[in-house]
């Protein structure tokens, strides 16, 4: 069982867990993931490492309040357990070798970014970031972020923080500015990705994406988070979750993502019927 | 001595157009009557072909023997001397193709029912809660196991009994391996399998879940805190048909289907786990994952379940009676098959198939299928599973660098047992691909005695 060691509400559905996990903050590097399950009978969800603490052995996930689990995730409070805490599981990704990194994150996208500013800021190389949501509320890790990137803008759909429009507004700002980047790095929803990717490939900028698909074991037994990248058939658990966002083929995976949909719709009903909702 | 000369006796079985829409176990096994009137067909030869062909001897003439004479618990300790999953084995090993193809009635009304005979065995002596031995005392020394499936659970059960201190590591949430992600309840209730798992408690075996070697820990740090570790990670890693059309919404590898409907339990209504069944399923392959995705596809609501296979009935390598309990359930077996590309927009709409002729026997000796030209075909389906085969999951190899591997992805042992890094020792899927759970038992068993031996000799005991 591993113990929720603090909760914190970052906005309206958005909730940041501490959770005691020392097997897996001792090796958890920026990049990797977890996969938990909230009860015994439990779906297993993957949620990328947004800090660990080694000392203190915790590490710290973002989650959205978005299904079935994440909602009974919410309903746990601080000193609560969770049975099932695994990792850390896919690959690290180093950034550390390029000069010019431009991080750009939609939503909880903040919590892959977020150990990624860090370490680029503790080598000197602070990066350039780009935040971007519907609305204030969803804008994720601003002040967190901001004590570690080098320019931090922040993009709302309506306006109600920073600047209104999308995230790809200002990459292009950026670029037409003459801003250069060696490497781009774009966490968010799949279609805010691939628009971002659109943007970079015309502009030549290697750019990696973070993909979170639905995944069972997380250890390539499955097969179901694979993804066509080049061409070629990988999997987000064990060859990802970050690829070159270039070459992920973004039309598939949103067909993929979307496979449970209903069914989630249904199991959403199912709990409000039960009266669990929180 | 009684010999009975009649005809081989059948379990009791679940009606097929019952079971179909269950996941009770289908074979209820023999009623004693029938265990010790089936147990009389057995002449008792002096040169027993039967244990030649058990991969771990297990002495068959002698626990027929005592079932006939109603020695039933006898039998179970018989067994278990060389075979330590008895109810499992029963229930899920070949015996067609092992010791049931030696034996010498086999033409004189079938051969003796040894599998079944197994079974009811083990499964008297589980229901009786029969005590085990007591373990050697402690003798200081740690083994770590990785991976909790058969060779595992037998290489740990063998160590924690001469006195080895022994931790399981395992990745998944529960332990058994593919005995709890794979293998469905309908043909090994789970309920064995945590028997089991229970018994290795009681030697004083620590099992460690949710923990992935490889990642959460490294091989090196293992070998840092144990005397010697196991490697029975079994092969997990799905194969695919590398045609088109495999990554559409629709298209599961058996390996994710079953995990999700065993492992996960969608099977039952409160199950947080999601799992869609198509109306028409087309599952591809002929081995038991086949037999067990197909059937599993028709309890979980398929309208018509389809097994498609490249080659004839006869190369089919599942299990007979999975074969001939998916065809009583009214599963289509499609042969001399194979599939040239998935359809669909997005989502499965149906697969194109030619058909195939057998040609020339390959290096295994099995006819190799022929495409017939001009045979293609489509199968409409909403829901492709594909069942044809698994290879070593390579994480953990990639992770030790100084651990040798197969180009096939499996690792290379010793006769031993012993893989490149000393005192790391494999066994099971994981060294010789993917085979059957008394092959793992049986390299779990060795690998144990390879420690055991090894350990003592080191500390001189």
């Amino acid at each position: 069982m591993f113990k929720i060691v603090s909760k914190r509400n970052l906005g309206v559905n958005v909730n940041e867990y501490v959770i005691d996990a020392p097997a897996v903050a001792r090796n958890a590097r920026p990049g990797q993931f977890v996969i938990l399950r909230v009860e015994e009978k439990g779906e297993r969800v993957p949620f990328t490492i947004c800090d660990a603490n080694r000392i203190m052995g915790t590490v710290t996930i973002l989650v959205q309040t978005v299904g079935a689990t994440t909602r009974k995730l919410a309903a746990l409070k601080e000193g609560d357990y969770i049975p099932t805490f695994v990792g850390p599981l896919g690959n690290p990704t180093e950034l550390s070798h390029y000069n010019g990194v431009l991080l750009i994150a939609g939503g909880i996208g903040s919590a892959v970014i977020y150990p990624q500013a860090k370490v680029l800021y503790g080598i000197g190389k602070p990066a350039d970031v780009i935040l971007g949501a519907r609305t204030k509320d969803l804008v994720m890790y601003k002040r967190e972020l901001s004590a570690y990137a080098k320019k931090l803008y922040v993009m709302t759909d309506d306006g109600s923080d920073g600047e209104q429009g999308f995230v790809t507004q200002k990459l292009k700002e950026l670029l037409e500015g003459g801003a250069r980047y060696e490497m781009v790095m774009a966490v968010g929803p799949l279609g805010m990705m691939k628009a971002v990717c659109e943007v970079t490939k015309q502009y030549n900028i290697p750019t990696t994406v973070s993909m979170n698909s639905v995944m069972v074991d997380g250890t390539g037994m499955c097969g179901g988070c694979r993804l066509t990248v080049g061409g070629k058939t990988r999997y987000a658990c064990v060859d990802g979750p970050e690829f070159d966002g270039h070459l992920v083929d973004f039309d598939e995976a949103m067909a993929r993502a979307s496979f449970y949909k209903n069914i989630e719709k249904d199991h959403l009903c199912k709990l409000r019927e039960a009266g669990n909702e929180n | 001595m009684k010999i009975n000369r009649g005809e081989r006796l059948s379990p009791i079985e679940q009606d097929p157009q019952v079971r179909r829409g269950n996941f009770y176990e289908v074979n209820k096994g023999f009623t004693p009557e029938m265990a010790i009137e089936e147990a009389e067909r057995c002449l008792n030869c002096k040169d027993p072909k039967c244990v030649k062909g058990c991969p771990v001897n297990v002495n068959i003439p002698t626990f027929v023997r005592q079932i006939a004479d109603g020695e039933f618990a006898e039998a179970a300790k018989t067994i278990k001397a060389t075979n330590n999953l008895p109810a499992i084995c029963g229930r899920v090993c070949p015996q067609e193709e092992q010791c049931e193809k030696q034996c010498v009635r086999a033409k004189a009304g079938g051969a003796v029912a040894i599998g079944a005979l197994e079974r009811f065995a083990a499964d008297y002596a589980l229901q009786k809660g029969e005590p085990q031995e007591p373990p050697k005392p402690r003798n200081g020394m740690r083994v770590a196991v990785v991976g909790s499936g058969p060779a595992g659970l037998t290489c740990a059960a063998d160590c924690a009994k001469e006195g080895f201190e022994v931790t399981i590591f395992e990745a998944f949430h529960k332990a058994g391996g593919v005995l709890v992600y794979g293998i469905p309840e309908f043909r090994l209730p789970k309920s064995l399998v945590q028997a089991e798992i229970d018994k290795l408690k009681e030697l004083g075996v620590t099992i460690v879940l949710d923990t992935v070697i490889g990642r959460t820990f490294t091989l090196e740090e293992l070998c840092r805190e144990y005397d010697a570790v196991f490697l029975g990670t079994g092969a997990g890693l799905p194969m695919f048909l590398n045609i088109k059309g495999e990554n559409l919404s629709g298209v599961y590898t058996a390996n994710e289907y079953l995990t999700r409907v065993n492992l996960m339990q969608a099977y039952l209504k409160d199950a947080a786990t999601p799992v869609i069944t198509g109306e028409k399923v087309v599952v591809v392959g002929g081995g038991n994952v086949a037999m067990d995705a197909a059937r599993t596809a028709l309890r979980m609501g398929a309208g018509k379940v389809t097994v498609v296979y490249r080659r004839s009935m006869e190369e089919l390598p599942a299990r007979k009676e999975e074969v001939e309990n998916a065809i009583e359930e009214g599963i289509e077996m499609m042969l001399l098959t194979n599939p040239v590309e998935i359809l669909g927009d997005k989502k499965v709409e149906g697969i194109k198939c030619n058909k195939m002729q057998l040609g020339q026997p390959d290096e295994r000796g099995r006819a190799t299928p022929i495409p017939v030209e001009g045979s293609e075909f489509v199968i409409n389906c909403d829901q492709v599973i594909i069942a044809i085969g698994t290879s070593p999951n390579p994480l953990l190899a990639k992770s030790a660098k100084n651990l040798k591997t197969s180009p096939k992805g499996t690792i290379i042992i010793n006769e031993n047992g012993e893989t490149s890094i000393e005192n790391v020792y494999a066994g099971g899927d994981a060294v010789i691909g993917a085979a059957t759970v008394i092959l793992a038992m049986g390299a779990g068993k060795k690998a144990a005695a390879s420690i055991v031996k090894k350990l003592r000799g080191k500390h001189g005991s």
